[in-house]
């Protein structure tokens, strides 16, 4: 007894170690699995930045040209690898910048910690220089946020963040950490947080209802699958691919579900919402039975409320409790992660195959075909389209590269027309509509897949919020694809615009500058193309090369996209020009 | 479900944590609500703290707010009841100077009949207080207000369900 004391008091012994808060925090992070973090330095966060030095050869820094860069690099990182993405920053404005990307993980449910300096903790509340009230600040868009002032509270406060961001629906924390806390020594041990008393993660299914559920899709005539990134973030693609089979129901996404079942799959009926598919669109508000799986019912993809999808019975599986009868009515909610109740439900599923139905979807299929995608992928006019450089890029991926797109007209006609053979595959900025988003997630998630294909598809003004990161690109010789449909304008805005505001493009016009020459600055490998017959051939050489590329193609000036809901509008009110 | 306005008591038990106010006035915020009144303090659990807020809703909503105000890591559980579901009380203090209690000799009848409590007597003032409906404090006021009042304050509403909560065993349940 007495030696088997004196052995747990050894064992104790060890796995305490004084060290500072600074490097308590590196060793978190590594006790983590974390291997890359984007961010820069600053006064509040030095101490951190030199154990950073120290532990290179663990940690590898990214440095990045701005704070929002930083941000979404991780996002990029957290989205395509499904872990948690870190980024660091220094108080005052160095964290004010990561805001948008905070908000921006918040409301797509990306799991990413931030941590950030903060001025000494006798200083807090005095208007100290780089001082801002972060925890504030950054409340509203965060999972969960927490400031730290004693070095001993390090690590539980990280292993609570990290636990917090990745488990239920992920989301962004911020960690704010003063400098005194930093700099103060303490006896150093880890533990992971694997329960947090008041915070229900996933929440139980509700007796009953698979049962209930399954009941309504097998007597449903008509039904229809509608998911988002639920599936992704659950990793539940196989079990959703097996019962979208069993039960041989057409199967439609949000933009953040794309790529989860592949673009080719038979049942995958195409994009919902705004600029989605006409046949997912007009028919929700035909089917009997709407099954959402892992999506919000977001207004992009509502359309008017009051008429969306009254007809029909809706099955919600969610793990967000908030969600159920947020924005539609459920008649059944399956509460709990989609890959335990997907599978749960399978066997209770009967085989279908809903001949007729699907027809309906062919037919609409064939008028959006003839209206709509033909133009786009095979034009006949002058001028490039969004859609024939999204085509190129399919038959030199064979569908298999990671698709990041900014927002806008660009980002709409890749998720239209990009092909996914794999999950995961699309990164995109969707609840936010974060223009600047794509070229530094590009880099994050080329980073967390160096075996990937990644190619960034930004617009000319998107590219310019955050065209900064070119320098993080050349740092980190990171092999980033990008491309840039440059059309000199703001064409989402001048759309609405020419539909909208009776024409009057008020500052939508973009005076541009050389990109090619910009590209060229940092050494990065650059072509521009105004032709149709240079396009399939730049196109190649750029998926080919080994290295970064930036390609920039000078598309029509005043293309729309269509499909389109308008903005209060039904989404069986769909148009298709 | 009721679609009309109504007051509901929304209470809320969390962890004792900083920032927690800010995260749970921010959902009401967000959605333009105004909170009518706001009581923080201990539960009945040791560790454990409770909202007690008063809001001006349709039923259908306040249950979107409930369930965004769950959503936050440190809650354990958001309620809300109807005003015949919850037994509860304001309190409301009234500082009036002491010579009108001589000049104006209704106010003596007024005291005594609104069974409001004497609290501190001096030379220049005496503080009376009230406890009781939001009406009944209302109505004291409406009728001391003519004599003059030198300060007036009222508490947020502090509120008891008739309906067990159930925390403790919640808690049991998370911990486990």
């Amino acid at each position: 007894m007495e030696t088997q004391t004196i052995k747990n008091q050894e064992k104790a012994a060890k796995v305490t170690e004084r060290i500072s808060g600074s490097e308590a925090i590196v060793r978190c992070l590594i006790a983590e699995d974390v291997k890359i973090i984007y961010g820069y330095p600053g006064g509040a966060i030095m101490p951190v930045y030199d154990e950073l030095y120290k532990y290179q050869d663990k940690i590898h820094h990214v440095l990045s040209r701005h704070e929002q860069g930083a941000t979404h690099s991780a996002q990029g990182f957290a989205r395509i690898s499904g872990k948690v993405g870190v980024a660091i920053a220094t108080s005052g404005p160095g964290a004010t910048n990561l805001i948008t990307g905070i908000a921006d993980a918040q409301i797509d449910s990306t799991p990413m910690v931030c941590i950030t300096g903060q001025v000494p903790s006798h200083l807090l509340g005095s208007d100290a220089f780089q001082e801002t009230d972060i925890v504030g600040i950054s409340t509203p868009v965060t999972k969960w946020n927490c400031q730290v002032t004693r070095a001993a509270d390090i690590p539980a406060a990280l292993a609570k963040a990290f636990y917090i961001a990745r488990s239920g629906r992920p989301g962004p924390v911020l960690v704010d950490i003063t400098k005194d806390a930093q700099f103060e020594e303490f006896d150093f041990s880890y533990e992971k947080c694997t329960k947090v008393r008041s915070y229900v993660p996933i929440p139980k299914t509700l007796t009953g209802t698979l049962e209930a559920a399954a009941k309504i899709i097998n007597a449903a005539r008509k039904p229809l699958i509608v998911w988002g990134q639920g599936i992704v973030l659950s990793e539940a693609e196989e079990q959703f691919k097996a019962f979208v089979e069993k039960a041989g129901i057409p199967a439609a996404w949000t933009i953040l579900g794309a790529s989860a079942l592949p673009t080719s799959h038979p049942l995958n009926v195409g994009m919902l919402g705004m600029h989605g598919n006409y046949a997912p669109n007009k028919l929700t508000n035909e089917c009997d039975v709407l099954i959402a799986i892992g999506m919000r019912f977001d207004d992009r993809v509502t359309g008017k409320l009051d008429e969306y999808a009254r007809q029909a019975k809706v099955i919600h599986f969610e793990i967000d409790p908030a969600e159920i009868d947020k924005n539609v009515k459920t008649d059944v909610a399956v509460l709990g992660d989609a890959k335990a109740t997907l599978d749960a439900i399978l066997p209770l599923i009967n085989t279908n195959s809903h001949k007729e139905w699907h027809q309906q979807f062919k037919d609409l299929y064939e008028i959006e075909y003839e209206k709509v995608i033909k133009g786009d992928l095979y034009p006949t006019k002058e001028g490039l389209t969004m859609g024939e450089v999204i085509k190129e890029i399919n038959i030199q991926s064979k569908g298999d590269a990671a698709i990041v797109t900014d927002v806008g007209q660009h980002q709409m006609i890749a998720c239209r027309y990009a092909e996914f053979n794999k999950t995961k595959s699309n990164i995109t900025s969707g609840g936010l509509g974060t223009m600047g988003f794509g070229l530094p997630a590009a880099i994050g998630a080329k980073m967390a897949a160096p075996d990937r294909e990644v190619v960034s598809i930004s617009g000319d003004g998107g590219y310019q919020m955050t065209i900064q990161e070119l320098g993080t690109i050349f740092q980190q010789k990171a092999a980033v694809k990008i491309v840039v449909l440059n059309n000199d304008f703001l064409g989402m805005v001048r759309q609405w615009q020419q539909l909208f505001f009776e024409k009057r493009y008020a500052s939508t016009e973009m005076v541009n500058p050389n990109f090619v020459a910009i590209a060229e600055g940092y050494y990065i490998k650059a072509k521009k193309v105004t032709k149709r017959e240079e396009l399939a051939g730049a196109v190649k050489e750029m998926m080919e090369s080994k290295e970064a590329y930036f390609l920039e193609v000078c598309v029509e000036k005043e293309g729309n996209v269509f499909p389109m809901v308008p903005s209060g509008a039904s989404v069986s009110e769909i148009r298709l020009a | 479900m009721n679609k009309e306005k109504q007051l509901f008591t929304i209470s809320v038990y969390t962890e004792n944590n900083i920032g927690l106010l800010n995260r749970i006035s921010a959902i009401f915020q967000r959605r333009h609500i105004n909170i009518e009144s706001l009581n923080i303090s201990p539960s009945e659990i040791e560790g454990v703290a409770k909202f007690t807020i008063v809001v001006h809703m349709t039923e259908e909503d306040v249950k979107k707010i409930i369930g965004q105000i769950e959503k936050q890591v440190e809650v354990i559980k958001a309620y809300y009841h109807n005003d015949e579901e919850t037994i509860y009380q304001i309190s409301g203090l009234f500082k009036i100077k002491s010579k009108l209690l001589f000049e104006e000799p209704q106010i003596q009848n007024i005291v005594k009949e609104s069974n409001a409590r004497i609290v501190t007597v001096n030379k220049d003032f005496f503080v009376l207080e009230k406890s009781g409906k939001k009406e009944e404090v209302v109505a004291l006021y409406n009728q001391l207000s003519v004599f003059g009042i030198m300060q007036y304050t009222r508490s947020g509403r502090v509120a008891i369900t008739k309906e067990e909560m159930k925390i403790s065993e919640l808690l049991e349940t998370y911990n486990n």
